[in-house]
């Protein structure tokens, strides 16, 4: 097994290799920063599948759908001239706030909205066998893509770059462009905080216990229910988080987005060991670089009609090989 | 809550009739039987009332109303012969009669409020096939309790069988085993659809236990989302399959699909002599022998579903659903019976996602998408997992909603209420709804396997506890 993995490994270092050597450096890089990018919104949705595994053992069909909602709620407090109606070009001074308080709205929307999917649909059904929660989570998957549909129609939405054009820097080639560098300016101090949140605060520790052991965590005088509760708000405001940045940053938003790049987020969870925070980031910054390699190089390299297939293949391969993920641990059940 | 509910309406009702003079006592002190006929009657005459007031009258809502009455309200189920308990066969067979004889009585149905008109011969032939796959879904969803979220491969593999072997795809091979309605000088393989039929479901069940060996030992959520992750591959393979591997070889012909795919038929000879279709396609009652021949298959499908349930494997199946920890205990071969059940669901899949590419004449990438897993898994729910007649409800009605229902029930709603709602755009929201509320609400479906139902409510107070249940899920 470990040969096997050594034996991909090369063969993966073999094929970057070489497609530098066909690329030239500076293309390549400038692949990676895509991938960079990609990987820093893969990890705030891996995140809150993370999250609410880690406490519930369910996957949250929901939640990229969620993501999908943050994204056109957030496009319209940007564009929407009752709000803040932002075109091309704009300056930084209204720019800043506009995006704070877009953040904020879509983070706090979400939230809530995850909040009463959890009491709705999933809290009823606590009991119940470990399936039954994870049929309704389909369902409400399908009513989110409806309520995106009643909202704003099937076609996509359209966000004009408001972000500022221009490079950070442009070394030998290699750039590095500004909305690039916006979202992961964004995406890191959101990681550090939800870091700090989980291992520094009271309400994390009880979101850890409840994670460990609910009966026992309730036997120790946590409440159980609220601490379930805030975990959807926190996972809810990450994709609230992440469908501002993917809004911005890819520019279109449609009710169908959130499913495919939530099952890709959830495939980032389990590469990095699903219930792990570092885990589900380094895993999604991974599938970031692999989609963004698979779709930008050009030496024998799939290309983007087959990304969805990588992406499946890697999570049925994790699946089957290594359940617990790259950083997760080995649990009794097998995970 | 549920319960408190109908005890209010179960009070107003019998305030109610002991006003007319009916009080909850003499209605009491009835017979079962006349109990029964009278409440039949009255649910009959609601419903032709409600026909005459807001559908379109026909004098056959009597002739329906009639039907209704006499297969529901006697209990046939009683009617033995020298202990030959032949009562239970009468409502299936009368169903089954009323859906063969269907096309001859369709154009003079009444129309119902809400509903509109009585499904067209079309959509009942799509009802046989996704009766088909609901019941094979039925296997690995019901019986053995393995969530599959990828059944939409099974149907693509099916429907691409028929394609690779029922068309002009191969060109460079020739090829003809008694196929039908071939132009002349077709290249290909052109095999017969009724050959094709079982190759199509053994090559199916062969993919679905190459894709369950490695991932059957997963546990249930797991499974759930790998088989999400072959749902959505296989159709790929399917989209790109005109360049594979960077390779001309064409495959799948790409986005454009296989088309045209031969139908199925019995040729010139048996046509001449005992008047049996030589080609369904071009038969003047295409949609009706595409019926009966998909009754013929459901009817096959049922038979297997019931027979296999009983059988020594069927209850291995139920046994690990029910508990897989001791079911092993008890010697059940967990990783082979989990593959049984994969195979078996998967060759109905197969079978009846030929037959859908025989008779829509080709097969498209694009009809295979999430969201058929999902509606076929919706018909499972709801009808009732483990329920052979559940599923073939839940089959039969969720499909008639998403070909006609829906938008008829838009129409309706438009046109009393001035409205401009365009249902069937929200199609799959309302899939959802039905799927969360029947999973809140009514866990084991609307018409449950009595034996599935225990195990859903096992959380509830028992009168006397089985056992010493521990908190489930924690």
């Amino acid at each position: 097994m470990p040969l096997f993995a050594a034996l991909l490994i090369l063969g993966l270092i073999f094929l970057l290799a070489k497609n530098i050597q066909h690329n030239g450096f500076a293309y390549f890089a400038s692949i990676s920063f895509i991938g960079l990018t990609n990987g820093a919104v893969y990890a705030l949705v891996a995140l809150g599948y993370t999250l609410v595994y880690g406490i519930l053992e369910l996957i949250n069909f929901a939640h990229g759908d969620l993501f999908m909602l943050g994204g056109m709620i957030s496009a319209t407090t940007l564009i929407s001239h009752n709000v803040f109606g932002l075109t091309e070009g704009v300056s930084l001074s209204t720019l800043i706030p506009a995006l704070l308080g877009s953040l904020a709205v879509a983070m706090i929307a979400c939230g809530l909205i995850n909040v009463s999917i959890e009491f709705i649909a999933y809290r009823p059904l606590r009991g119940a066998p470990r399936l039954a929660p994870l049929i309704t989570a389909i369902g409400m998957s399908f009513i989110l893509q409806n309520v995106a549909i009643g909202w704003k129609g099937p076609s996509y939405i359209a966000i004009p770059n408001v972000l500022p054009r221009g490079n950070v820097f442009s070394i030998h080639g290699v750039t590095y462009t500004w909305e690039k560098l916006i979202v992961v300016i964004v995406t890191i101090p959101v990681l550090i905080a939800l870091m700090w949140l989980v291992l520094k605060t009271r309400q994390g520790k009880a979101m850890r216990a409840a994670a460990q052991d609910r009966d026992a965590a309730a036997m120790m005088g946590i409440n159980v229910n609220r601490t379930i509760s805030f975990t959807f708000l926190i996972a809810g405001s990450l994709a609230g988080a992440a469908g501002l940045l993917y809004a911005l940053y890819f520019g279109q938003v449609r009710y169908d987005t959130g499913f495919q790049l939530g099952l890709i987020a959830f495939t980032a969870a389990v590469l990095g060991g699903i219930g792990n925070l570092p885990g589900a980031v380094l895993g999604a910054l991974s599938i970031g670089f692999i989609q963004a390699y698979n779709e930008g190089l050009t030496w024998h390299m799939p290309g983007s009609d087959w990304t969805q297939s990588i992406v499946f293949s890697i999570l049925i391969l994790i699946l089957v090989f290594r359940p617990e993920g790259l950083l997760g641990e080995r649990t009794p059940e097998g995970a | 809550m549920r319960r408190r509910i109908s005890e209010q309406i179960a009070r107003a009702w019998w305030t109610a009739l002991g006003a007319a003079g009916l009080s909850h006592e003499r209605w009491n002190a009835l017979r079962p039987g006349v109990r029964r006929a009278v409440k039949v009657a009255v649910w009959v005459a609601i419903f032709l009332g409600l026909v005459a007031a807001f559908g379109v009258w026909k004098t056959s809502a009597l002739a329906i109303g009639a039907i209704v009455y006499l297969l529901v309200a006697p209990l046939w189920n009683r009617l033995t012969f020298r202990g030959w308990a032949y009562g239970k066969w009468i409502a299936p067979l009368a169903v089954l009669a009323i859906a063969i004889t269907y096309p001859y009585y369709v154009n003079h149905m009444p129309e119902l409020p809400l509903f509109g008109p009585f499904p067209q011969l079309s959509t009942l032939v799509v009802m046989t096939i996704f009766t088909m796959m609901a019941l094979g879904l039925n296997f690995v969803v019901g019986y053995a309790g393995l969530l599959d979220l990828g059944y939409v491969a099974f149907y693509a593999m099916g429907a691409y069988m028929a394609g690779w072997f029922a068309s002009s795809q191969f060109s460079k091979q020739n090829v003809n085993l008694g196929a039908v309605g071939l132009y002349p000088g077709a290249t290909g393989f052109h095999f017969s659809i009724w050959m094709v039929l079982p190759m199509a479901g053994v090559a199916t069940a062969v993919v679905g236990v190459i894709i369950g060996l490695p991932t059957l030992r997963l546990r249930g959520d797991y499974l759930a989302i790998v088989t999400l992750g072959f749902g959505e591959i296989l159709p790929q393979i399917a989209r790109n399959g005109d360049h594979l591997f960077g390779t001309s070889f064409n495959l799948t012909n790409g986005t454009g699909g296989i088309t045209p795919i031969d139908g199925p038929g019995f040729g010139n000879w048996l046509d001449k002599h005992l008047h049996l279709p030589a080609n369904f396609l071009t038969a003047g009652n295409l949609d009706s022998v595409f019926l009966w021949t998909g009754i013929g298959l459901v009817l096959i499908t049922i038979f297997c579903s019931a027979r296999l349930r009983d059988s020594r494997i069927g209850r291995a199946w139920i046994a690990i659903r029910e508990d897989e920890t001791a079911a092993a205990a008890m010697g059940v071969p967990l990783m082979r019976t989990k593959t049984w059940a994969y195979a078996t669901g998967a060759f109905f899949g197969g079978v009846a996602g030929a037959y859908y590419a025989s008779y829509k004449s080709g097969a498209f990438p694009d009809d295979f998408f999430f969201q058929i897993s999902v509606f076929i898994l919706c018909m499972v729910i709801l009808g009732g997992m483990g329920n052979i007649w559940g599923v073939i409800f839940g089959a039969c009605f969720l499909t008639y909603l998403d070909r006609e229902g829906l938008s008829n029930i838009g129409t309706q709603i438009n046109n009393q209420f001035g409205t401009s709602l365009d249902v069937p755009k929200y199609e799959f929201g309302i899939f959802g709804i039905i799927i969360v509320v029947v999973m809140l609400f009514r866990p084991e479906g609307l018409i449950p396997s009595s034996r599935r139902a225990a195990e859903l409510h096992e959380d509830e107070p028992h009168d006397e506890p089985l056992y010493d249940h521990e908190i489930a899920g924690a």
